[in-house]
């Protein structure tokens, strides 16, 4: 039967061993060489766009590559599906966007901010998402041509 | 009780009775929201809402676990915590810290980042309170006659906790990396170290209510831990496969995760062995059903509903749906919920002297709870199966898909209110028991 000191070994063991494959696979995909977000892009702008969207708390209603709440759309792909200017013109209006009868917070944005925010989505809109991108809810690409399929 | 300082434990477990309804307060404005009562969205916004809803859901149970610490190390060490008045100073500033927080969420001060939506400013303070509250419990511990597994697997538990939030203070210019990190505090969080101090508390629980021998249940409570971080480290993989990181992390954390229910499982047969297995028949019979209750709820909540979406197959369709606001309830609320509950409802009568063991409204609160949530369960895994389903195979449009669920939004209210309502049971029962006295102290006969 198994003793106690067994058992802590078994704890102590498992704990290391699979804590430091943790850092290497860590260290692996953080690498130059593995990645996937065409991180040379990240411009201040998008820095800029990255903090307006922790400032205001976006998250706590839609969902960013498939995170965040689920009260309002994902917005990954968002300026594909919707296009620039429409994008600039939710987040600048002074009054509650309500395109369905579900409020968004009025932002009032200004042009730059808006600017900066559309330049964060369009960096997102790049990143390979292991086929993510492809089956959260619809892309402009798969209503306008449906069978095609890259 | 057997030494006086274990007071200070009923004090955090009055705050998190506060906590917790204003929780519920928050997690009803979303649900009525939800379907189109959203007549307080210029004061509080869904945004708003939400992060006070899971933030104080967080604080809450932080709160019970340092309770459970204050009442816990003092009885395994065997002697009186270090410092009584630095422990209400502690308790203090966390309330101040946390009210802080909250207030500021209704004026735009925050961090968007989800769970962790605390100002860097304030994390500091943060860091500042816990690092007071691990020199409490370290110092009592070390300077006490004995130090037991339990205690330190509780121990190493809050130790962990404090320094894994520290990752979640980074910045980072990139939206992936920021999330790479999140998830080191979130998943290694409830996925890994929350889970010793459950296990802690847990193995306490069971060697006081039960009887069993504790090398025995200490021996299994290293197991349990062990299976939890085996399977649990790489795990957090399971968050890595569609946010732009690399792939091998679909397998990585598809076959580890998949083996995290393994250690919800050996705690849901642990607790009802012993609970089989003991002979000493401690009348707070209210208490061991937290007790048990917990490592089932949460076998089922975190551990089947959780490996329902963790293979990376069904996680691309699940991915930030109403599916994981199912799981999340559910695990929440079966883990670590449930496991203050108990150690609070063991604590009562030992803190207080009055030995009202099994009256009706703490047998009902247990009961309704349970109930509630598990219609709340249901509710969201319905909502969140037809969503997926129409978003994501019909490529129907968000809000079109909104408002074809909104009407499980309505279970969920009614399911929800009695939920509350087992909630309120449970409190009215905390306050009849009234305050700590010195009179409950009890010869130490261990
Ligand atoms: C007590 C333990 C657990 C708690 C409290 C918990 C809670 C949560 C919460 C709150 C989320 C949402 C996180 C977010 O999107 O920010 C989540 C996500 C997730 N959980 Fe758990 N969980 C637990 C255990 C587990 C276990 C054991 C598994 C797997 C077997 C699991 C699988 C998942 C998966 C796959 C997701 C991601 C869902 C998505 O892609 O949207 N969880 N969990
Ligand atoms: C009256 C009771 C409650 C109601 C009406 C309620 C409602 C909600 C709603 C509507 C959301 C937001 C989902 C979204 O983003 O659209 C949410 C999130 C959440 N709630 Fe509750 N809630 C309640 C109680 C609780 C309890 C007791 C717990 C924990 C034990 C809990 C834990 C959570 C968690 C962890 C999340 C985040 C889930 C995720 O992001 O996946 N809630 N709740
Ligand atoms: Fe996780």
């Amino acid at each position: 039967m198994l003793s106690k000191s067994q058992a802590r070994a078994f704890f102590l063991g498992g704990t290391v061993v699979t804590f430091l494959i943790f850092i290497g696979l860590t260290v692996y995909s953080l690498a130059p060489g593995n990645d996937q977000t065409n991180s040379e892009n990240i411009t201040p702008q998008v820095v800029h766009g990255k903090e307006l969207w922790e400032a205001n708390n976006c998250m706590g209603c839609h969902s960013i590559m498939g995170e965040g709440a689920y009260y309002a759309p994902e917005l990954t792909k968002v300026i594909d599906r919707r296009g620039e200017g429409m994008v600039k013109a939710i987040l600048m209006s002074p009054v509650p966007w309500e395109p369905s009868g579900r409020k968004m917070v009025a932002y009032g944005m200004t042009e730059e901010e808006a600017e900066a925010m559309v330049e964060y989505f369009k960096w997102i809109g790049e990143i390979d998402l292991n086929g993510f991108d492809r089956i959260v809810s619809p892309l402009a690409k798969d209503k306008v041509q449906p069978t095609i399929n890259d | 009780m057997k030494y006086k300082s274990q007071k200070v434990a009923y004090w955090f477990f009055a705050l998190c009775m506060l906590l917790f309804v204003l929780q519920i307060v928050y997690g009803f404005i979303m649900g009525f929201a939800r379907i189109g009562m959203d007549g307080l969205h210029e004061w509080i916004p869904f945004n708003t809402a939400r992060a006070v809803h899971t933030n104080l859901l967080v604080v809450w149970l932080l709160t019970g676990f340092m309770g459970a610490a204050y009442y816990i190390i003092p009885e395994e060490a065997q002697r009186e915590l270090v410092s009584v008045k630095l422990a209400y100073v502690q308790l203090i500033s966390l309330a101040l810290v946390g009210v802080a927080a909250i207030i500021g969420y209704h004026f735009n001060y925050w961090e968007g980042r989800k769970f962790l939506e605390i100002p860097r400013e304030l994390d500091f303070l943060v860091v500042i309170n816990v690092l007071l509250f691990l020199g409490i419990i370290l110092l009592t511990l070390f300077k006490g006659k004995r130090q037991t597994t339990t205690a330190l697997v509780l121990s190493m538990g809050l130790l962990f906790a404090a320094l894994l939030y520290l990752p979640g203070m980074i910045w980072f210019d990139s939206q992936v990396t920021d999330s790479f990190f999140r998830w080191w505090v979130v998943h290694l969080w409830v996925e890994g170290v929350w889970e010793l101090i459950m296990g802690g508390i847990l193995a306490f629980l069971l060697i006081k209510l039960t009887g069993v021998d504790r090398e025995v249940i200490e021996k299994w409570l290293y197991v349990i831990v062990g299976l939890t971080f085996l399977s649990g480290i790489l795990g957090t993989g399971h968050h890595y496969y569609y946010i732009g990181v690399n792939n091998i992390w679909l397998i990585v954390g598809g076959v580890f995760s998949a083996l995290e229910p393994l250690a919800f499982f050996a705690m849901a047969m642990f607790a009802v062995y012993m609970y089989r297995k003991g002979e000493r028949n401690h009348p707070n019979k209210l208490a061991l059903f937290w007790t048990v209750g917990a490592s089932i709820v949460s076998f089922i909540g975190a551990g089947l509903l959780g490996f329902a979406h963790t293979l990376p197959q069904t996680n691309l369709y699940t991915h930030g749906t109403l599916v994981t606001a199912m799981h999340g309830h559910m695990a929440f609320w079966g883990a670590y919920a449930m496991i203050v509950l108990a150690i609070i409802s063991y604590a009562l009568p030992n803190l207080t002297g009055r030995k009202r063991y099994n009256n009706f409204t703490g047998n009902a609160a247990f009961w309704i709870t349970n109930i509630g949530m598990l219609g709340m369960t249901v509710a969201f895994g319905v909502a969140g199966v037809a969503q997926v389903y129409m978003e994501r195979k019909l490529k129907m449009d968000f809000m079109e898909v909104q408002n074809e669920i909104s009407i499980h939004f309505v279970v969920l209210i009614i399911m929800a209110s009695l939920f509350a309502a087992g909630v309120i049971m449970y409190i009215m029962e905390f306050v009849k028991y009234g305050k700590p006295t010195d009179e409950a102290l009890e010869p130490n006969n261990d």
